[in-house]
């Protein structure tokens, strides 16, 4: 159980930069997730923390220790990868006491931590299997049993759940958590998979190319992404992004169609006719008479609520499709066969962001509660 | 893999395919194949057993003779026309076909392994130095390996035989993509574990090849074993003679061959590839059916 802290991480291939400058602080035993689409750097930032790359600038310092340069085996560090990585020669109690021994542990000190983490997984009763005789949920388990018995400073997870199927990724995510709760160390967990990110993390890190686009809890991200980026990465199905321009003196925007959409959670700032995005979920469309008109394109039944596919004029009310943009809602309950729906965004469900940076526009008034490394990043 | 698998004589089982062509042709084509590489082998053991003066006369009986193991007693006993006794010939090439095969094994796989998970200057012009020596096989490189082995005073010795037979392009070629396959990971938990770079190849890496060094181990075996170029031009007293020398010497120019003596000595070369080959197939075989992955 440890802090981690990391200071303006930079990484290059060569020419490309892949990380643009990190820094982060992790309290003990937070779960911190970083996420982002494939290609933001996620990965290599991991392996940074856990000695695989070297920075090419900035400093991990772990419980107060600078660890920038040190071998991955004196970090006290543990890591999960994806497709497990178990030594297939191995039996499973060897696999987890591998490091135990190459450590120069007492062999009864090894067979009593590794049949404690056995336990703890419900792997008792596969000890003496070798990694091909177990199944994939099995396997991780394994992987994580060689973690635990380290009794690590810090875990590290390299999307540990993207080879499960998605039945047993359900089961394995909600036994990460609550292993880690339990277990209170420390975790850094990177994964594509959104879901993942929201339920898993006490904070999430978002990556946008090599940079911290927002750091906070799932549900501030969720409830106020800092870009447009992060805005469409979190949330399914994703947001639906409309053109519009401030109007009003602030407290309002005009879409296209020269519809009002008003702001009632306050003033933002700038001249009438600034080019904004407005970000409404889908989730918070709800029918309306006299609103967007869509033409549906796609209904889908999921039980307890509908998402419908359509595209809203915006530019012009005489149905000219070209220039139309795609527009998802998603409805509760269920959706009668329809070609055109009226709806309009819950009042206080509008995310405004500038449109040519993609930056979240707070309300005037309102303390910005953005982390500082959002602001660092806008800045930068 | 597969064609290591047809070298030992397993050909991977397919499914029968019902209809599709008749058994009897598969069998037939197999049979004839048995045929045509047992019958030299039946023709030696036959004669091994008949009058030496038979052979000579050309009307070598594809039935055993009279003779019986007399010829086997002669030859592993005494030797002929002045060689060693076969079983000297046995033990010097039984030596060193393990010491090359061994050897190679060693020197390939730490050459691999140097190519494959360092990163030192030069790692690829290293590797393309060794490749290429690929196309030089030892008859190529005879005289100067000759020179270098006469200025090393390692002519007519042991180590003579087998040092210059060790260094092999083909194993490092072979022990690279092995390792090459092994995934990063895997690489990358040892690193986290501590292993360092010895351990990692002790009880990762060799453990992770051992069916592939097996299989490789036989070929360079019989390779060892069947050397004759270099043997004959660096083993130049008859205590050095290989097996496959000796028989070459055993054929008298003036004097009488004692044919049924060539043949038994032949018959006697040819177990212990043998051997070397039932006993490794079945190890490796073992480990693939298993499924290691």
């Amino acid at each position: 159980m440890a802090t981690l802290e990391l200071i303006g991480i930079e990484k290059s291939f060569g020419a490309s930069p892949v990380l643009r400058g990190i820094d982060l602080e992790m309290p003990e035993g937070e779960m911190l997730v970083i996420v982002g689409a494939s290609g933001c750097g996620k990965s290599t930032l991991l392996r940074i923390v856990a000695g695989l790359e070297r920075p090419s600038a900035g400093r991990v310092v772990l419980d107060g220790r600078d660890i920038t340069t040190l071998d991955p085996s004196q970090r006290d560090i543990a890591m999960v990868f994806q497709n497990y990585a178990l030594y297939p020669h191995m039996t499973v109690f060897d696999n987890m006491a591998y490091g135990l021994r190459i450590r120069g542990l007492p062999r009864a000190d090894i067979r009593r931590r590794v049949e404690q983490a056995a336990e703890l997984l419900g792997l008792d009763a596969l000890l003496t299997r070798k990694p091909r005789m177990l199944s994939g949920g099995q396997r991780q388990r394994v992987a994580m049993g060689r973690a635990i018995v380290r009794e690590p400073k810090l875990f590290l997870f390299d999307e540990p759940l993207s080879n499960l199927d998605a039945k047993l990724r359900v089961a394995m995510r909600a036994e990460i958590r609550r292993l880690q709760r339990r277990l209170g160390v420390t975790s850094l967990y990177v994964t594509h998979d959104q879901v993942e990110a929201m339920t898993l993390g006490d904070r999430l890190l978002v990556l946008d190319q090599g940079r911290a686009a927002q750091l906070a809890t799932p549900m501030e991200v969720f409830e106020r992404p800092a870009d447009t980026y992060v805005a469409a990465f979190i949330g399914s199905p994703a947001m639906n992004f409309l053109p519009a321009t401030l109007a009003a003196d602030g407290t309002a925007a005009t879409l296209e169609t020269g519809a009002l959409i008003p702001f009632p959670d306050g003033r933002r700032d700038g001249t009438n006719g600034r080019p904004l995005t407005l970000g409404i979920r889908p989730e918070h469309l709800a029918l309306a008479p006299d609103g967007l008109q869509i033409v549906v394109e796609l209904i889908e039944p999921l039980g307890s609520e509908t998402v419908v596919h359509g595209r809203a004029a915006l530019g012009d009310t005489t149905w000219d499709m070209t220039g139309d943009q795609t527009l998802v809602v998603k409805l509760a309950g269920p959706v009668p066969p329809t070609d055109r729906l009226s709806v309009w965004p819950m009042p206080t469900q509008i995310h405004v962001f500038d449109r040519a940076t993609g930056r979240r526009i707070e309300p005037l008034g309102t303390e910005i509660v953005a982390s500082p490394l959002a602001r660092t990043a806008a800045a930068g | 893999m597969s064609q290591v698998l047809g070298i030992v004589g397993l050909a991977p089982r397919t499914a029968t395919t019902a209809g599709e062509r008749p058994d009897w042709l598969a069998h037939a084509v197999l049979i004839l194949g048995v045929v045509l590489f047992a019958l030299p082998v039946w023709l030696a053991i036959a004669g091994s057993t008949q009058q030496s003066g038979a052979i000579l006369r050309g009307d070598l009986s594809l039935l055993p003779g009279s003779q019986g193991l007399a010829a086997y007693r002669r030859v592993l006993l005494n030797g002929e026309l002045g060689t060693q006794p076969v079983w000297h010939m046995l033990m010097i090439s039984g030596g060193m076909a393990l010491v090359i095969a061994i050897g190679k094994i060693v020197i390939s796989l730490l050459s691999a392994f140097a190519v494959v998970f360092f990163r030192f200057p030069f790692r690829r012009t290293a590797f393309w130095i060794i490749f290429i020596t690929l196309m030089l096989p030892v008859e190529v490189r005879i005289i100067p390996t000759y020179a270098v082995m006469s200025e090393l005073h390692l002519i007519s010795t042991f180590a003579g035989l087998t040092v210059p037979l060790i260094a092999s392009a083909t194993a490092t070629l072979l022990f690279r993509q092995i390792f090459a396959a092994i995934p990063d990971e895997l690489v990358e938990a040892a690193r986290i574990d501590g292993a360092g770079p010895l351990r990692f190849l002790r009880d990762i890496l060799i453990p992770v090849s051992a069916t592939n060094i097996a299989a490789l181990f036989v070929i360079l075996f019989v390779f060892g074993w069947n050397q004759y170029l270099w043997p004959l031009l660096v083993a130049t007293t008859p205590q050095l003679d290989t097996i496959v020398i000796g028989i070459v010497r055993m054929i008298g120019v003036e004097s009488e061959t004692d044919w049924a003596g060539v043949m038994a000595t032949a018959v006697l070369a040819l177990i212990p590839p043998v051997i070397v080959v039932v006993l490794m197939q079945r190890w490796f075989v073992s480990g693939l059916t298993e499924g290691e992955k």
